[in-house]
């Protein structure tokens, strides 16, 4: 490695706005604009590369402690830097789940021990996940984690009074709950959206009321006590309308949609091959085109991964026995351009917008994410130009579960800087000890 | 045709001349010997992971008349209860080179899966997946409307322009969808009469004509009216309200076999609840094809088997 605290970036088309070289130096962003020089600087010529601020995913299962068979904060880390990302929020259900001080602790001490990217732990709203009891909010909210986003991801929290009462609790320390909107009742062994595919191919319908009765309510729960709400991966049409209303009338509540739900759709279940089961279920074509409208229009704040993890087994098996989820990390910027940049719906400063600067706000991260002089330097570099069909190859998850293979997805990252050092470089993960000794030198 | 899976996927020649196979197969048994040395040294694998005494029985009556070698493979008593997977239970049964699998799973798909995962590479024959498909309860359904329409005429001929009601819980039932595709292939006109709760979403995407009213339906004089069996756990999950209403509404009553005319045949796939979607009168009525059906499965099981195992097209000759 050089031996430089610098790296000069050549060349970049910054946001999609302008040419400018980006003078990094001990992690922080020191100059921006023409035919800057730096003699013992590292180059990076990013001529023809997108530069934008390192993105933030608010959504992602890291699966450590207790499914390390699926991931792990390493391995999920090393996916997150080599889709260009440099924060991950990594969601509660692990086994121990992280619904106290201890478990979120232990997850962001593994994060930076990794150096790949901020991991940023999510806190369970309900003791185990179990939609009872609070869980220990305020003891995550004030230990070394700093846990500001607080979800039962996975579940529910369908208890309309425990819901009122996290959603009030949390704002003693400035907090917000991420809802995964599922009325468990109209979801009773689910397998896939309701609708003539899941009837001609029987199997369990997840009808998108379900999810929209749980918006709607929790819409309205936010409005009465004056709080903020977050909504995990809304996956359907009817959802969009429901916020667009929400947000109409001044309601404080923000939206995630995944990559998948912008791109793939309920028939591809066809040939009940489970890489395409996940909750919420990919939903039909109206759907996806309106989730991708409501991104452009701002209706969908961010877009998430909900990248999850899983081994081979539990997916080459039978539909209904298999698990739900799938990989997303990789694969996250070249589907946002793919779906939204390509067809015109978003410029690149959008895209910073809703992959960086949006996220990190509702997370209640520090710094403004903007390119600028005296900014933390998380950049990811990105070349739009190139197309390829995905594969397993792409994916360095330890988990292979992706559903985009064969699938031609537009544009690659190129490099990635985490605080002022490179994670990724030509496309390629940096070493895991020059990683860890880079990250644990800057912290 | 190597698999048969569905009969969403089955084009109408095919189906036809599985059909008349099937005839062949029927002209078969009533020899003193029954038995046709066709699939002699063929190793058939029945994979029954649901239970299935009647669905079993008649595969292997049809197998055994076909001189295939039989193993019954049954969830309760293999290593499926110990937690073997579909993958490796296809890939043990590959390793011992049988010749072809009819596998009934409460998974939708499961079929699909053997014959598409390459997990191994022999023909899979759907005895019923799951809400997904029983093709070859529509196939004997389809025989034995013909036969009973045409007599001895059938052979060749589809079912074009009769009209068939098909009663009950069609939301869960692989027996509807699997009916609905073969007669709409065939030419039928099919009425679904089922509570709200007990229809499909997007069953008007479907090949049919949709009511709520079994009276009206009856009222029509259709060719055959098909009841499904109900099971006693949907009145749990508030599917209808209780049993009496739901034979009130949707079961054929004796009042209601009363006022239907003899030209239309009740049938019904089995096992019945007598009392509940068919009452007595009506299930042992003249009218009544239901034992017909249970016969005319094994021919038609039969002329699957050897058409899947010989890729034979239609001549049935020793």
């Amino acid at each position: 490695m050089y031996m430089s605290n610098e790296i000069l970036i050549t060349g970049a088309n910054i946001m999609g706005e302008a040419t400018a070289d980006i003078l990094v130096r001990d992690g922080v962003i020191t100059a921006v604009g023409a035919k800057l020089e730096a003699p013992e600087a590292r180059i990076i010529d990013a001529k023809g590369l997108i530069a934008l601020p390192g993105l933030v995913d608010l959504h992602t299962h890291l699966r450590e402690p207790g499914f390390e068979q699926s991931e792990t904060v390493l391995t999920g880390s090393r996916a997150a830097a080599a889709g260009g990302f440099t924060t991950v929020f990594a969601m509660a259900n692990t086994s121990p789940v992280a619904d106290n001080a201890g478990v979120v602790e232990q997850v962001k001490r593994l994060g930076d021990e990794a150096g790949y990217v901020t991991v940023r732990p999510i806190g369970a709203v309900t003791v185990g996940l179990a939609g009872e009891t609070l869980a220990d909010l305020g003891s995550m909210a004030t230990s070394r984690a700093q846990v500001s986003v607080f979800s039962d991801d996975g579940k529910c929290v369908h208890d309309s009074l425990l819901m009122r009462r996290a959603m009030e609790y949390v704002k003693t320390f400035g907090g917000v709950i991420a809802q995964h909107a599922q009325d468990p009742r109209l979801t009773i062994d689910a397998q896939m959206n309701e609708g003539e595919v899941s009837s001609r191919l029987g199997l369990n319908g997840w009808p998108a009321v379900a999810e929209e009765s749980i918006i709607a309510r929790d819409v309205l729960l936010a409005e009465h006590i004056g709080s903020r709400l977050h909504i995990c991966h809304l996956s359907t049409a009817g959802s969009v309308e429901i916020i667009r209303w929400a947000k109409a009338r001044g309601i404080a509540v923000t939206v995630e949609v995944t990559p998948h739900h912008l791109l793939l759709t309920d028939d591809l279940a066809e040939n009940y091959d489970a890489r395409f089961k996940v909750n919420p279920p990919l939903r039909t074509a109206a759907d996806v085109q309106a989730l991708r409208a409501a991104v452009a229009d701002g209706t969908i704040d961010i877009v998430a991964t909900d990248h999850a993890p899983h081994p081979h087994d539990t997916k080459d098996c039978e539909w209904d026995q298999a698990s739900f989820g799938m990989v997303g990390l990789e694969s996250a910027l070249p589907i946002v351009n793919t779906t939204l940049v390509s067809t015109g719906l978003l410029s690149w400063s959008d895209v910073a917008r809703v992959m960086s600067q949006a996220p990190a706000q509702i997370g209640s991260l520090e710094g403004n994410r903007a390119l600028t002089v005296g900014e933390v330097a998380d950049i990811v570099l990105f070349d739009p130009s190139t197309s390829r069909e995905w594969s397993t190859d792409d994916v360095v998850s330890r988990s292979k579960n992706t559903p985009f293979s064969g699938i031609t997805l537009a544009g690659s990252v190129v490099h990635t800087i985490r605080h002022g050092y490179l994670t990724v470089t030509d496309g390629l993960l940096v070493d895991e000890k020059v990683v860890a000794e880079a990250g644990g030198f800057r912290g | 045709m190597k698999h048969l899976l569905s009969t969403r996927d089955l084009d109408r020649a095919t189906a036809i001349s599985i059909l008349d196979v099937a005839l062949d197969m029927a002209a078969l048994g009533t020899r003193d010997v029954k038995k046709l040395p066709a699939l002699r040294g063929k190793t058939i694998v029945n994979l029954f992971y649901e239970d299935s005494t009647r669905t079993r029985i008649s595969f292997e009556a049809a197998e055994k008349r076909l001189s295939a070698d039989v193993i019954n493979f049954s969830a309760k008593g293999s290593s499926v209860s110990k937690g073997e997977s579909l993958k490796d239970t296809a890939q043990t049964l590959d390793a011992m080179g049988i010749d072809a699998v009819v596998v009934r799973h409460s998974s939708s798909g499961a079929p699909h899966l053997l014959a598409h995962s390459g997990w191994l590479d022999v023909p899979i024959v759907n005895a019923g997946d799951g809400t997904h498909e029983h093709p070859t309860q529509a196939l004997l359904d389809a025989f034995t409307l013909r036969e009973s329409m045409f007599d001895d005429d059938a052979r060749g001929k589809g079912l074009d322009g009769l009209n068939i009601v098909i009663v009950g819980d069609i939301l869960h039932s692989r027996v509807a969808r699997s009916n609905i595709w073969l007669l709409a292939t065939l030419g039928a006109n099919v009425t679904v009469v089922a509570p709200p709760t007990l229809t499909p979403p997007g069953i008007e995407t479907w090949p049919v004509r949709l009511s709520h009213s079994l009276d009206d339906a009856l009222e029509a004089a259709p060719d055959a009216v098909m009841m499904l069996r109900i099971q006693s756990e949907r009145m749990k999950a508030a599917f209808f309200p209780n049993a009496r209403e739901y034979a009130k509404f949707w079961g054929l009553t004796a009042a209601r076999y009363r006022k239907l005319g003899e030209s239309t045949i009740i049938m019904h796939p089995g096992p019945m609840n007598r009392g509940l979607e068919i009452s007595g009168e009506a299930a042992d009525s003249p009218q009544s094809v239901i034992l017909k059906q249970v016969t005319n499965g094994v021919f038609v099981r039969m002329a699957v088997l050897f058409t899947v195992l010989t890729g034979a097209k239609g001549d049935v000759h020793e």
